[in-house]
């Protein structure tokens, strides 16, 4: 992947199979602290302890169309190639937690790329689903959260097209703040 | 800035020209594999270039695009499938954000299949 904005956006998709209704992104980039996660966290079905440990195994997937399964490898690899850490947690009926940890001055480390994007792809094509996406930096943080637009929209629908503008727009405006832009 | 007022004033005007699209059974769908493969291939600026255009175009109502799952020809990706209600469904192959523009205006508005980019064309 040569961005992890497509990673998070292959793993969300996980999630969203997992028939969450609820999904969270995180972001938290500290440049004081050379540091760089990535929490993906849903409340899907799970998996169990079996299948967390399988995950990690490229040649693992529940899918029937292929023998293999890349996007949790491809993440954790993306990760790890900095020094940096992957964990996945699970409950059965519960939810799955992901969480990526880099190294950011790490000269394998895969630039962040258009998060913006991802997010937004997501909610585009999962209107049912609830997404929460939080971008911290060292100067602020943000939040995205389609509960709170949901309860303003009433009936009208999160993939309505001046929405999905109204989305984008604002995930840029919030995220140049907090890269302290303007 | 973009405040909750201005997506108040959003619901308001689309309540008002009621949802057409969301009961549009002649809607044409647009799917792009994203999964793993589709996504390492380039199918995010595939996926954006086919909701710009289809929105440049004022086709919104009409035109669907969606995401996919993979579905087993990873190494043709990123692989977009056009249905249109009515019509025999085209799987195209190796797709760009350019040929995402043609697609659109080629088979989208003027119903004429792009041959040379469908898969049957690349496995000859």
């Amino acid at each position: 992947m040569r961005e992890l904005s497509l990673n998070v956006m292959d793993v969300a998709q996980n999630s969203v199979r997992a028939n969450a209704s609820l999904v969270k992104i995180i972001v938290n980039e500290s440049d004081k602290d050379d540091i760089l996660e990535i929490t993906i966290e849903d409340n899907g079905c799970g998996m169990t302890e079996e299948q967390v440990n399988q995950v990690i195994d490229p040649f693992f997937t529940t899918r029937t169309t292929r023998k293999v399964g890349l996007g949790v490898p491809l993440f954790k690899l993306s990760a790890e190639q900095t020094g940096g850490s992957f964990d996945i947690k699970s409950q059965l009926n519960k939810g799955t937690t992901t969480k990526a940890s880099y190294k950011k001055s790490h000269v394998d480390m895969t630039p962040l790329g258009d998060i913006n994007s991802t997010v937004e792809i997501l909610i585009r094509c999962n209107p049912d689903i609830d997404f929460v996406f939080t971008r911290k930096t060292d100067i602020n943080s943000f939040t995205l959260d389609t509960r709170e637009l949901r309860e303003v929209l009433c009936d009208v629908s999160l993939d309505n097209p001046d929405v999905l503008e109204w989305i984008k727009q604002y995930l840029e405006e919030q995220t140049q703040i907090i890269l302290g832009g303007v | 800035m973009k405040s909750l007022a201005e997506l108040q004033a959003i619901r308001d005007r689309a309540k008002a020209n009621l949802d057409l699209r969301k009961e549009n059974p002649n809607a044409a769908r647009i799917y792009v594999g994203m999964a793993t493969c589709g996504i390492a291939a380039g199918a995010r600026p595939v996926l954006n270039a086919f909701t710009e255009e289809i929105a440049k175009r004022g086709l919104t109502d009409s035109v669907t695009v969606t995401q996919t799952g993979c579905i087993g020809i990873c190494q043709y990706e990123p692989v977009v499938e056009v249905e249109i209600p009515g019509e025999e469904k085209v799987t195209y192959v190796k797709m760009t954000p350019e040929k995402a523009v043609k697609v659109v205006n080629d088979h989208i508005v003027n119903k004429n299949v792009v041959t040379e980019f469908t898969i049957g064309a690349f496995t000859k």
